[in-house]
């Protein structure tokens, strides 16, 4: 069993211009007495507001709204990276969060030693990293590169290393952002169906993405982020009747397949 | 491939809220400790690796540091000797400890106020224990240590320097340097990490204490003189070197350096607490 409950939360980025981000103007302010002004007056940004819902084993959440919605903080929330200022999040269940291509990885560090330090951190043994290392070196197809530094690799290979990283441990919640559809056709290809098993295999599944297809081939429900806030919350047909121009609609649920 | 049982079994629900009270912030400050430590191995292999790469395709490896200690001790050894009219029998193995210890020091500072935004990529990747970062710097400066240790063993036995009988006390020292390590790291880090100014300002100021502290030259020298208790007997530094360096050199064991020094490294444990229960959920923001 998966559960990820977000409950009430509220994130906000602190905005540091070049100078109240410096020591001299924060001690200055202290100096003064200002410095509680100045927290107080401090900018942000409200990335997400009183957001809250619950996802279990089986469901299949897509997310959609326009660049700056809070999709992708969202995500990040979601995975645990970014803490909330406001509210509380439970997460049940091993988590994989796909958001950038690079993974966290050390450019400067060989890609099987990428591929060790991600096996240490989901605290699998030595055999277990040699299956993972194999694993990953077959599906990426990188063979000799493997003993190379990430760094010298081109981003379609670090897309594709980043892929098989993140998809060769199976987690139970599945976060993804949308960059995993950008690459080569065949490897995309190849990703599709190493995602759909996946999708399959994970209880949870998580995904932003612009794409009405994919959101209507892959989730069961999905949920309209705009301006960090919760617009609409409901069936995929639901959701995307409302977010999409009539024409676009249509035509996304006729390439879907599926019948209005 | 499926995460074995005994990883995924240890897996308990985690419960991220925004934490309004210290209980709160002090348990979630206290279970990213723990967490750290749970990931020993991946602490363990970051640190090595970042050796590895550092001399990556280089003749020696890391023992280009020992090398390199190794020569600065020779040359400045016999150059200060006859500056301080010291007797290089005696001041050379003072000067070995001495530079092996401040080097760990002055690495720890420079390398630990720059460890959350060094892995930037990494905090913003997935959820991991934030200490882990500043536990990475300070296993790796350990193992540098370590590799430099083979200068001062070289150096006692050219000048047949025998420690005293209280060097066991060497032991609590160098756990004591461990925890302040990761207390500096932590709190270097997390400043860094928020003001961009502190890592050139903790250089210059780690630069002007290797110059004020009994490093290069003996306390001795400053004895029944006004300046010395203020270098030496209320110097953080010397305290912390000394408690090392005196039962190592054969001198009996000083109990007031130790309680200067527990003095301070309670302090500094202390202000590491407060500054990552108080910082640590702002950290992912700030890199």
């Amino acid at each position: 069993m998966a559960n990820l409950i977000i409950d009430n939360v509220s994130v906000s980025f602190p905005l540091y211009h070049g100078e109240s981000r410096s020591l001299k103007k924060t001690m200055f302010a202290a100096a003064s007495g200002r410095l509680g002004e100045d927290r107080k007056h401090r900018l942000v940004v409200e990335a997400l507001r009183n957001v809250s819902f619950s996802l279990h084993t089986g469901d299949r959440l897509g997310f959609i709204g326009s660049n700056g919605a809070g999709k992708t903080t969202l995500l990040r929330t979601m995975a645990g990276i970014y803490e909330p200022v406001g509210g509380n999040i439970t997460i049940d269940g091993a988590i994989t969060a796909l958001l950038d291509p690079g993974q966290g990885m050390n450019f400067d560090m060989t890609g099987r030693e990428n591929i060790r330090l991600r096996g240490l951190f989901n605290g699998v043994n030595d055999a277990q990293i040699k299956q993972l290392q194999a694993d990953v070196a077959a599906f990426a197809g990188l063979d000799q590169f493997l003993e190379l530094p990430v760094r010298t690799y081109s981003s379609g290979m670090v897309v594709r290393l980043g892929f098989a990283l993140a998809t060769a441990i199976k987690p139970q919640i599945l976060l993804m952002d949308e960059w995993i559809l950008a690459g080569d056709a065949s490897f995309l290809d190849k990703a599709r169906h190493r995602l759909e098993t996946m999708v399959r295999g994970a209880e949870i599944l998580v995904l932003s993405s612009h794409s009405a297809e994919i959101i209507l081939q892959w989730c069961n429900r999905v949920i309209w982020m705009d301006g960090g806030q919760i617009k609409a919350d409901g069936t995929p047909e639901e959701v995307l009747a409302a977010y999409l121009p009539p024409e676009q609609f249509a035509q996304a649920m006729a390439a879907a397949g599926v019948s209005a | 491939m499926d995460l074995s049982h005994a990883a995924r079994a240890s897996r308990r629900p985690v419960s991220i809220t925004a934490a309004h009270n210290w209980r709160d912030r002090a348990a979630t400050a206290a279970a990213d400790i723990a967490e750290t430590w749970r990931l020993w191995p991946l602490v363990w292999t970051l640190s090595m690796l970042d050796i590895r790469l550092r001399y990556r395709g280089s003749l020696l490896g890391p023992f280009w540091l020992t090398l390199s200690t190794a020569v600065m001790v020779g040359s400045i050894g016999f150059l200060y000797a006859r500056l301080f009219h010291q007797n290089v029998a005696g001041y050379l193995p003072f000067l070995s400890i001495s530079l092996v210890l401040w080097n760990f020091i002055n690495t720890i500072t420079s390398e630990g106020s720059l460890c959350f935004t060094q892995s930037e990529s990494m905090i913003r990747a997935m959820r991991m224990p934030l200490s882990l970062h500043a536990a990475r710097v300070v296993v790796r400066n350990i193992v540098v240590l370590a590799h430099n240790i083979v200068v001062i063993v070289v150096v006692f036995a050219i000048f047949r320097t025998i420690p005293s009988l209280s060097s066991f006390s060497v032991l609590p020292a160098c756990a004591l340097w461990v925890i302040d390590a990761m207390a500096v790291s932590l709190i270097l880090g997390i400043f860094g990490a928020r003001f961009r100014d502190i890592p050139p300002i903790v250089a210059s100021i780690v630069q002007i204490a290797f110059y004020l502290t009994p490093i290069m030259w003996n306390p001795v020298m400053l004895k029944h003189r006004g300046l010395s208790i203020v270098l030496v007997e209320w110097n953080p530094f010397y305290a912390l070197l000394e408690i090392m360096r005196g039962p190592l050199l054969g001198n009996p064991l000083e109990p007031s350096a130790w309680a200067v020094a527990l003095v301070y490294s309670a302090a500094l444990v202390a202000l590491a607490g407060f500054v990552f229960m108080h910082a640590r959920s702002r950290i992912a923001y700030w890199v």
